[in-house]
């Protein structure tokens, strides 16, 4: 039934028509206009709230950027969107579905330090992991996998290390295998923790410009940053979170001074800062202090 | 042919060496990966409890219901073992530490009460008697078969299919469970199906070989081909290789020695895991070893690249001998000009030592990397 209702809803895609019709047999969709809806959300670990009753609803072909302190609960948010950490309350819809219904239609990049690079494997056999969503249960990746594969680590530039040992990558090769891994699950909605954390210049700006594609060729991207200075260069939506949800919306209007010092506490200086003045203007950005 | 191998106890017991050595060191690729290794060692001695529990209520000492018994004991210990963990009293080590001597003990005194005729002493729990196992057959097909070899051909062929049938799954839970898990893929559920199978296996093993075998395949092997290559396919197989080879050579050895046979298999899988850490490839002690000094020699040329930038810089030229300011003794000095020379970094020029066009690039790109855009 699973499957038939994921039919259902991959083919009303294309015409919502057929989407409502197709679903409305189990289930109504459930803000369908929204790329991400999350509603009530609170999760707790051993009687400690981590997220608490919060709302984030991102519409579809934004690149959103999740900001807030140490402990404000931003890859809680990504894990329990995907149903890793189980939620105290709350509920969440992808395209109007449940994840289990969406599962095909996002990605997700975790933190770079979540998996062990020592592990016997290839930055080819790592991308292609990418792939297993697709092909379900028992059946094993072929040729068609691996190409898309290659194309990923090519789109990612690191083709020529395709049989290199994971733990022979330097950390912005290994950023780049985890977004390669993203790019051929070829999802609509892209999950990303932390994908810019201590790589080089290079590799952030391969990253974001590969992301800035993602967005203008339709997708949606949530994306767990970290970089106060580059926020407003590199995302158009903004969700400011801890433990609750301080601000959200067109990075323009949520990125002011009032609240990031909301979200920051007194962990922030702020500063004056023109809008969209590039990542030189280190200055004048708000800058963390903690 | 299979006359033949049943009428040599010889054959018999390296067939039921490698049977073991196959279903364990399959699993134990997955249990090393996972870090899991310590509970092959927990779920083989609370199965103790498992065997004697089976006995008590069905007289039956080996066969399918002693499998049920062991896969049963295996999920009690990672159940009791997670349950005490959740308590966040405990570190998860010192739970599997806590939980398996309470059900090998409460299994070793159940034997001394009521079991006394029972064939499990602790002798054969531990070393297990794999000398005799063509002494207890049962009949195949007009054959009298070792019932060890029967329940362990059985065990080894559901891990073989086990491991073939869902190795994309097991992979991908092992290497990034989150993703597993929201791809889908049930990790953990595959993560019991493998500590289930690693009960099974054990019980199976059990009476032939004991505990200390059947830990011993299920580690060391893996563990040897760790060692030796960066791929989980070839890791597997290797683990079976050095595992079936450990059966033949320690059976040879003991035979020879005039040792028991079951230890003499674990003493040659040791021993591949010796060779594997001092001459792997690339994890080896000898070529990590070849390696540094490689590596401290092309430093070495690097500062000296460095060092003639900086002079070059300063509008002086270096002056000779070279040994003064690195402070290098000549025999090192001299070894350092070699490699650089060969690397093509240094020059002679009429005045002494130069760069090179290529020395000259090495040495800006350390000092200066931000000019250079790394690959």
């Amino acid at each position: 039934m699973g499957r038939a209702l994921e039919r259902g809803a991959r083919r009303g895609r294309a015409d919502p028509a057929v989407n409502t019709s197709a679903a409305a047999a189990t289930e109504p969709l459930h803000e369908p206009a929204l790329a991400l809806h999350v509603e009530d959300l609170t999760v707790a670990y051993h009687g400690k709230p981590v997220l608490w009753d919060i709302d984030v609803n991102i519409p579809p072909g934004v690149m959103a950027a999740v900001v807030g302190p140490n402990g404000a609960g931003k890859s809680t948010l990504l894990k329990a969107v995907l149903g890793l950490v189980p939620r105290t309350a709350g509920h969440v819809t992808i395209h109007g579905a449940p994840y289990r219904q969406r599962r095909r239609q996002v990605a997700y990049v975790p933190q770079r330090t979540a998996v062990d690079w020592d592990f016997p494997t290839t930055a080819l056999d790592v991308v292609i992991m990418g792939r297993y969503g697709h092909l379900g249960w028992f059946r094993r990746p072929g040729r068609a996998e691996r190409e898309r594969a290659l194309a990923a680590l090519d789109a990612m530039g690191i083709r020529d290390l395709a049989d290199r040992q994971i733990s022979q990558l330097s950390g912005g090769q290994q950023q780049r295998v985890f977004l390669a891994r993203a790019l051929v699950q070829e999802a609509d909605l892209y999950l990303l923790d932390e994908p810019m954390a201590g790589v080089d210049a290079p590799t952030e700006r391969a990253i974001v410009a590969l992301l800035q594609g993602l967005r203008d060729a339709g997708k949606t991207l949530l994306v767990v940053h970290h970089d106060l200075q580059t926020v407003s260069d590199y995302f158009d939506w903004l969700v400011l979170l801890n433990v609750r949800v301080i601000a959200q919306g067109p990075v323009e209007k949520v990125y002011t001074a009032e609240h990031l010092r909301r979200t920051y506490g007194g962990q922030v200086a702020l500063l004056q800062r023109e809008p969209r003045n590039g990542a030189l203007g280190a200055e004048t950005a708000p800058r963390v202090e903690a | 042919m299979l006359a033949t191998l049943l009428a040599d106890p010889g054959l018999v017991i390296v067939t039921t060496g490698m049977l073991v050595g196959t279903a364990s060191s399959l699993l134990g690729a997955f249990l090393i990966l996972r870090r899991n290794s310590m509970l092959a060692d927990a779920i083989s001695h609370s199965i103790v409890l498992g065997i004697v529990l089976v006995w008590l209520l069905t007289r039956q000492q080996s066969g399918a219901v002693q499998l049920l018994g062991a896969a049963l004991a295996g999920i009690a210990t990672v159940a009791l073992t997670e349950l005490l963990t959740r308590t966040r009293k405990v570190k998860d080590d010192a739970a599997i530490g806590l939980v398996f001597p309470a059900l090998f003990a409460l299994g070793v005194l159940l034997l001394n009460l009521y079991a006394r005729d029972v064939h499990v002493d602790q002798h054969t729990v531990l070393l297990g008697e794999i000398g005799f196992v063509w002494l207890r057959t049962m009949p195949i097909l007009g054959h009298e078969v070792p019932q060890a070899l029967v329940w362990l051909g059985l065990v080894t062929t559901i891990n073989a299919s086990f491991v073939f049938l869902l190795f994309k799954e097991l992979k991908l839970a092992t290497f990034d469970p989150a993703l597993a898990h929201a791809l889908g893929f049930a990790p953990a559920a595959l993560s019991y199906a493998l500590l289930v199978l690693t009960s099974v296996t054990a019980v199976a093993s059990f009476e032939a070989v004991g505990v200390v075998l059947f830990v011993a395949f299920v580690i060391v092997p893996p563990a040897a081909a760790y060692l030796l290559t960066d791929r989980l396919e070839r890791m597997i197989l290797l683990g079976i290789a050095v595992a079936l080879a450990s059966s033949w050579l320690g059976y040879l050895a003991a035979v020879a020695l005039d040792v028991s046979i079951g230890g003499m298999m674990a003493v040659v899988t040791g021993l591949f895991l010796l060779a594997a850490f001092l001459a792997g490839p690339r994890y080896g002690l000898i070529a990590r070893l070849v390696r540094q000094r490689h590596q401290r020699l092309h430093d070495e040329c690097l500062a000296l690249a460095v060092h003639l930038l900086t002079a070059e810089n300063q509008g002086e030229h270096p002056r000779k001998p070279l040994t003064d300011g690195l402070a290098w003794t000549d025999a090192r000095a001299t070894r350092v000009l070699a490699e650089c020379r060969r690397h093509g970094l240094v020059r002679d020029d009429a005045a002494g030592l130069a760069l090179t066009a290529k020395g000259r690039g090495a040495a800006r790109a350390l000092l200066e990397p931000w000019r250079v855009e790394p690959g």
